[in-house]
Formats: structure tokens, C-alpha cells, sequence
């Protein structure tokens, strides 16, 4: 039997749904609702902290990189149900966008 | 495989169709402001990188009215995209407790205490 490469887009799908199911509505209260309202300051030394931190690095990351593989997956399938195009040029557009999260994230971590 | 499949044509407007595919698409449509507030995110990551200036001048882009406005949107869509994950994952991933099957409920409650558990978690590390 033919090995399918599909795992490897499934894994990263699932967790990232549950990823986002779970962190990205307080995400948004926290940066789109408390921080304008001023209830939350989110100080420079704190983050910058967090981020400094292993643990807060590996969390950031997936935070940040599994929704956004997650969503370019759904994007993806849901261009196919559309019928909008089909095959490459949507796969690049869906995929490389997430990459280019991806990547832009992890340099940033690496970086801070 | 024949050498020329045949490729049902497909209308772009099918999902308009019936009420239950309106709701699909709009669950599919999640997504897209899931991939869109991660950009935001990331922004905010490689401005928090640049420097105590450069995470100043995000805190004050993601207060401006335009982000708030399409960070509520993004809200919405997220709220829901969390409701729906949770309600199919009884199907998605079946438990089994010593041979017995586990609820449903308890599966999608216990997803909802994990929802409200990493919610304060954040909240807190947050600094509320």
C-alpha cells in the first residue's frame, strides 16, 4: 500500500483545533476587549519574560503555529468545496501562508 | 482510472442550498479568522522581539477602534469555532473506561472545564 502523507497534515489539523478551541477566545478577550478597555496592561518586562522562557517559548509556539497550520488546512478544503481552483495553487497559497507564520514566529522567539 | 474522469461539475453557491449547509460553511469559515487573528498574534510576537518601543506602539495598534472591531468579529467566530469543536468530539474521539464507553456529556463537559481551567490560566498569567 502507498504511504499517504496524510498524517502529517492531519496531526498538526487536530491538535490545532483543539489548540484554538481552547486558548484563542481569551486570547482575543485579553488583546481585542481588557487591554483597549485598560483593565489589562500586559508590561513589556512581563512578556518579554515569558517569552525569555523555555517553556514560555515552546508554549508561544504552539499557541501560535498549530491554529495557523490548522486554519490553512480548513482554508484549503473548504476552497476546494467552494470549487475555487484546484490543486497547486491553492495548496500554496493556504500552506505557505501558515509557513510563513510559522517561520516569522519561531525567528521572533529565537530572536527575543 | 480512465483517461478522461469525469468531474461532476460543482455549483459555487451548493452550500446556500439548505440550512444545515449554511451553518457548515460558516463553522468552515471559522477558520479564516482563526488564521487571521494568528497573524495578529505573531505580529505582536515579532513586535514584542523588536523591543520595549515596538511592543508599546502593538499595545496601542490592538487598541485602536479598527483591531477592536475585527478582533470582536474574530471573537465571535472563535467562540463559535470552540463551541462546535467541543460539541463533535464525543464522535471525533470515542473513550473507552474498562471496556465501557465514556458519555458523551462527560466528554464535551470535560472540554468545557479544560476551556474555563486554560482560560483563568491565561487570564491570570496575564495579569488580571
Amino acid at each position: 500500500m502507498a504511504r499517504s502523507n496524510k498524517p502529517i497534515l492531519w496531526l498538526p489539523f487536530a491538535a490545532g483545533g483543539l489548540v484554538a478551541a481552547l486558548v484563542m477566545p481569551v486570547l482575543i478577550l485579553i488583546t481585542g476587549l481588557l487591554v483597549p478597555l485598560g483593565v489589562l496592561h500586559l508590561p513589556y518586562d512581563r512578556m518579554a519574560a515569558v517569552a525569555h522562557n523555555p517553556i514560555g517559548k515552546l508554549m508561544l509556539f504552539g499557541i501560535l503555529a498549530l491554529p495557523a497550520w490548522h486554519a490553512a488546512h480548513r482554508l484549503r478544503m473548504t476552497a476546494h468545496d467552494l470549487g475555487l481552483g484546484r490543486g497547486f495553487a491553492v495548496k500554496v497559497a493556504c500552506y505557505g501562508s501558515a509557513v510563513v507564520l510559522i517561520v516569522a514566529a519561531a525567528a521572533a522567539l529565537l530572536a527575543v | 482510472m480512465s483517461r478522461r474522469p469525469y468531474v461532476r461539475a460543482v455549483r459555487r453557491t451548493w452550500w446556500l442550498r439548505q440550512p444545515r449547509y449554511v451553518v457548515y460553511m460558516i463553522r468552515e469559515l471559522t477558520s479564516l479568522f482563526i488564521g487571521l487573528y494568528s497573524a495578529w498574534l505573531v505580529i505582536g510576537l515579532v513586535r514584542l522581539a523588536q523591543g520595549r518601543t515596538a511592543w508599546e506602539a502593538f499595545l496601542a495598534a490592538t487598541s485602536s477602534p479598527p483591531a477592536v472591531l475585527f478582533q470582536l468579529v474574530c471573537l465571535a467566530f472563535a467562540a463559535y469555532h470552540s463551541i462546535t469543536w467541543f460539541a463533535v468530539t464525543p464522535k471525533a474521539m470515542p473513550l473507552r473506561l474498562k471496556d465501557e464507553p465514556v458519555s458523551g456529556k462527560i466528554i464535551v463537559g470535560g472540554h468545557y472545564a479544560a476551556w474555563a481551567l486554560v482560560s483563568l490560566v491565561v487570564l491570570i498569567a496575564a495579569g488580571v
